[in-house]
């Protein structure tokens, strides 16, 4: 197929889809005048219900947290994924990467940015844990605190070298804390069970004080987890494509 | 007014299809793929979204406080974050394509088979 009729016969899909999507709208409440009822109820209850004053937190970890299980297992392959696709093939060896470049010129990390990163190195971990550990109560939670906690590795590599990154976040560690963050959404689910309560019951004391950090149980504990595991898993990839810099591939086809 | 962030996220959507459609490479194809998932974002915001009413969360105001739908936004809160990864997966391939065929021309890597 020619690139022309290639787009023509996406222009001629898109223009059915277009039309489908428009008269779908005419059927939907107009923007700002949500119909509910789904959401107002659990804004109404969940507060009560949970301890958690952030509801979308109580949402991911606890009303539809079975889905959320999903939705990190997701993540979880795709780290694995990653790790597979671009493990060394034959022929590959590792090579520093300034040998490959020899006619270009790598301007090394200018000192502005290396004492940036470095400055924000401890911020970027602090918030990292204060996200993490507070999904209860703030627009927080694991998945936004693992992100940042893996941006604070990244600042040590741009702070850095790769090797120090590489010192400081080993790979087998960072398989390991992954899994454990993994294995332990799945566990808590697993210990309401043993309890003899439906999967990823609420089970821990729930605390008095609506939106304290010590309040709503077994969400913040599932924030934790879901933290370490997206952490881990944004390092693995992170490292993993750095590490295909220093490759070098002997034989070309 | 009633529809416009709904027309904006059939935009978004239809706009990142044709890029993939016509992308001559593949790293450009995978942010067109982004683009397209935005649109979702868009949409689920929009569907949940209440006129004058609060962020879901009643740390500091009152519980009957009238909210936005806190399901779609976490929903995309997820989806963001699942995204990434997805993209991380489908560049790692795009790294394993230009290995094995020298090419990151979606048009040309279709010449090439196994």
């Amino acid at each position: 197929m020619t690139p022309a009729v290639r787009r023509w016969v996406f222009l001629a899909g898109a223009a059915g889809l277009a039309a489908f999507y428009v008269w779908g709208l005419t059927g939907l409440p107009g923007f700002g005048n949500y119909p509910g009822p789904y959401g107002d109820m659990i804004n109404r209850i969940a507060v009560a219900q949970t301890k958690a004053t952030g509801v979308v937190s109580a949402i991911n970890f606890e009303y539809r947290g079975f889905d959320t299980l999903g939705e990190e297992f997701i993540l979880f392959t795709a780290a694995i994924g990653v790790a597979t696709v671009l493990r060394h093939l034959r022929g590959e060896r590792e090579r520093p990467a300034r040998d490959e470049a020899i006619d270009r010129n790598v301007p090394a990390a200018s000192d502005a940015v290396r004492m940036v990163s470095l400055i924000l190195v401890g911020p970027t971990l602090l918030m990292g844990w204060f996200l993490t550990s507070h999904a209860q109560t703030s627009p927080s939670g694991g998945f936004q605190g693992g992100v940042v906690l893996a941006t604070s590795f990244v600042l040590i590599y741009l702070a850095g070298e790769f090797l120090v990154f590489r010192r400081i976040s080993p790979l087998d560690v960072t398989d390991a804390v992954g899994a454990v963050g993994a294995a332990g959404f799945a566990a808590v689910g697993l210990t309401a069970v043993a309890m003899g309560l439906p999967y990823l019951s609420n089970y821990l004391p729930l605390g008095s004080t609506p939106g304290a950090v010590s309040s709503s149980g077994t969400i913040a504990l599932i924030s934790f987890f879901v933290g370490i595991e997206v952490a881990a898993a944004f390092i693995l990839i992170v490292s993993e494509l750095l590490d295909q810099t220093l490759l070098f591939r002997q034989e070309s086809r | 007014m009633g529809i416009f962030p709904f027309i904006v996220a059939a935009w978004i959507l239809i706009a990142g299809l044709y890029g993939i459609v016509t992308s001559r490479h593949l790293v450009h194809q995978i942010v067109c793929l982004i683009v397209v998932q935005s649109s979702t974002y868009v949409l689920l915001l929009g569907v949940g979204y209440k006129r004058g009413a609060a962020a879901p969360y009643f740390s500091d105001i009152p519980v009957h406080t009238p909210a936005v739908d806190p399901v779609v936004q976490a929903l995309a809160l997820t989806d963001v974050v699942v995204e990434a990864a997805v993209t991380a997966l489908l560049l790692a391939f795009a790294i394993q394509a230009h290995k094995r065929f020298g090419t990151l021309d979606p048009q040309e890597l279709v010449q090439f088979k196994g």
